[in-house]
């Protein structure tokens, strides 16, 4: 019984290890692949420009439902004309960070793991290797590098479109004064709440790519594997995004 | 060919996109304006009692124009007073040296703002200056303090000669 426990907990330990081992290849790889820039720039394309059209429905749905529930609550309080700065506040520094990371994972995450797994298990990977092209610059990295340049501009064009979806039902459908919502935005939104959505969706680009690529790197090369690696990539990804949300937001305090 | 080139296209397009929303997030959504291409500008100081709630980026404003901000926040352990630095837009150059600054609220319980009234001195502020009459903020807990202290006061005041006057009356039948 404690045998298997302390297994499990050893098991999770050498994950852990290996997935931090990994990063730093990664990273001791990256000023090399950085002068090759056009395959980062493709990468920045597949997981940032082809998220671009589920990150600006889903920022304007987000903003439209903050207006609405924003001004309902607000309204109790004859206070409707700070909603420009409960929504913003809201956008900037939680909702757009972290929807951005969930959809991404979903969108971009499961794309890049299933695109590795299959490569591993086509032998691709192996081939570069006879090849003696390093798999690990040739494909992993700009994979991570295009993740994690493109997740902070989406979550900024997230926040963007949701303030601006809160303003088309709070102003044009809801009657808030127009001057007044933006106004009471400028003069309560500090630039620290701005730096902390961006810290945030910064590091939820760093965690996202690097457990898709890590997952996808170390699939089990079958059709099954390459399934499960899919699937462990988003379960990973919402549970460590919602963890680091809560750290970063109590660093920022 | 082709086909990277509209790749790049793409690419090129979203980080712009992508750019011009964190732009938008820094300088439209906040008071932080572009500094960077911003006025010239010059510093003067101001030594308050209490400077209340009063925050860095806070506007300076003359007849309700803004002409500048709080840029600095210090405590004087010497005088026991708050030094506020105001950078003030080089445009408006020509405030007079005994003008007087005063924290006011914005709406009844909006943030503070220094308020400045120009003097008569002929005599402009310049760089490094310092504006000597001051006016402290208006703290709303001391007036509410102050309102009770008068309110229980004068309830004693208005209490005590009715209670003593209908038992006289009634002593005196």
């Amino acid at each position: 019984m404690f045998g298997e426990l302390w297994e499990s907990f050893t098991d999770a330990l050498e994950g852990l290890g290996s997935v931090v081992h990994f990063l730093f290849r990664l990273i001791v790889n990256s000023p090399r692949v950085l002068l090759r820039f056009n395959l980062i720039s493709q990468q920045i394309f597949n997981s940032g420009a082809l998220s671009l059209i589920i990150i600006v429905l889903s920022g304007l749905f987000v903003g439209m439902v903050l207006g609405l529930q924003g001004f309902q609550l607000l309204q109790r309080f004859g206070s409707e004309e700070a909603l420009g700065t409960a929504a913003t506040i809201g956008l900037v520094k939680e909702l757009g960070p972290v929807v951005t990371a969930l959809l991404f994972a979903g969108r971009a995450g499961t794309a890049l793991a299933s695109e590795l797994g299959l490569m591993r298990a086509t032998d691709q990977l192996s081939a570069m290797e006879m090849m003696a092209v390093d798999p690990i610059q040739r494909v992993v990295v700009p994979r991570f590098l295009g993740g994690v340049i493109a997740m902070p501009l989406l979550a900024a064009i997230f926040s963007v479109i949701g303030i601006y979806g809160a303003q088309l039902v709070g102003v044009q459908i809801m009657g808030v004064d127009s001057g007044s919502f933006w106004s009471q935005m400028r003069s309560a939104v500090s630039l620290t709440d701005v730096t902390e959505g961006i810290a945030k969706s910064f590091a939820f680009g760093v965690a996202c790519s690097l457990i898709a690529v890590y997952q996808g790197y170390y699939a089990t090369p079958t059709a099954e594997g390459v399934g499960r690696a899919t699937t462990s990539t988003v379960v990973t990804s919402a549970v460590v995004i919602l963890f680091l949300d809560y750290l970063i937001t109590a660093a920022f305090l | 060919m082709r086909k990277s080139r509209t790749l790049n296209l793409g690419t090129g397009s979203f980080v712009l996109l992508g750019f011009a929303a964190l732009f938008f997030l820094t300088t439209q959504t906040t008071s932080r304006g572009l500094s960077i291409f911003g006025p010239a500008r010059y510093e003067v100081t101001a030594k308050f009692d209490n400077i209340g709630d009063l925050k860095v980026g806070a506007p300076v404003s003359m007849s309700g124009v803004e002409v500048g901000r709080v840029a600095k926040i210090d405590f004087d352990s010497n005088e026991y007073k708050a030094v506020v630095l105001l950078r003030l837009n080089q445009r408006f150059n020509k405030i007079p040296t005994d003008s007087d600054a005063s924290i006011y609220t914005q709406g009844l319980l909006g943030g503070k703002f220094i308020g400045l009234t120009a003097g008569g001195a002929d005599t402009y502020l310049k760089d490094k200056g310092q504006i000597d009459f001051t006016q402290s903020a208006f703290v709303l807990e001391n007036l509410i303090g102050q309102v009770l202290a008068n309110f229980t006061k004068s309830k004693a005041d208005s209490l005590s000669p009715a209670d003593a006057t209908p038992r006289a009356t009634e002593k005196t039948k």
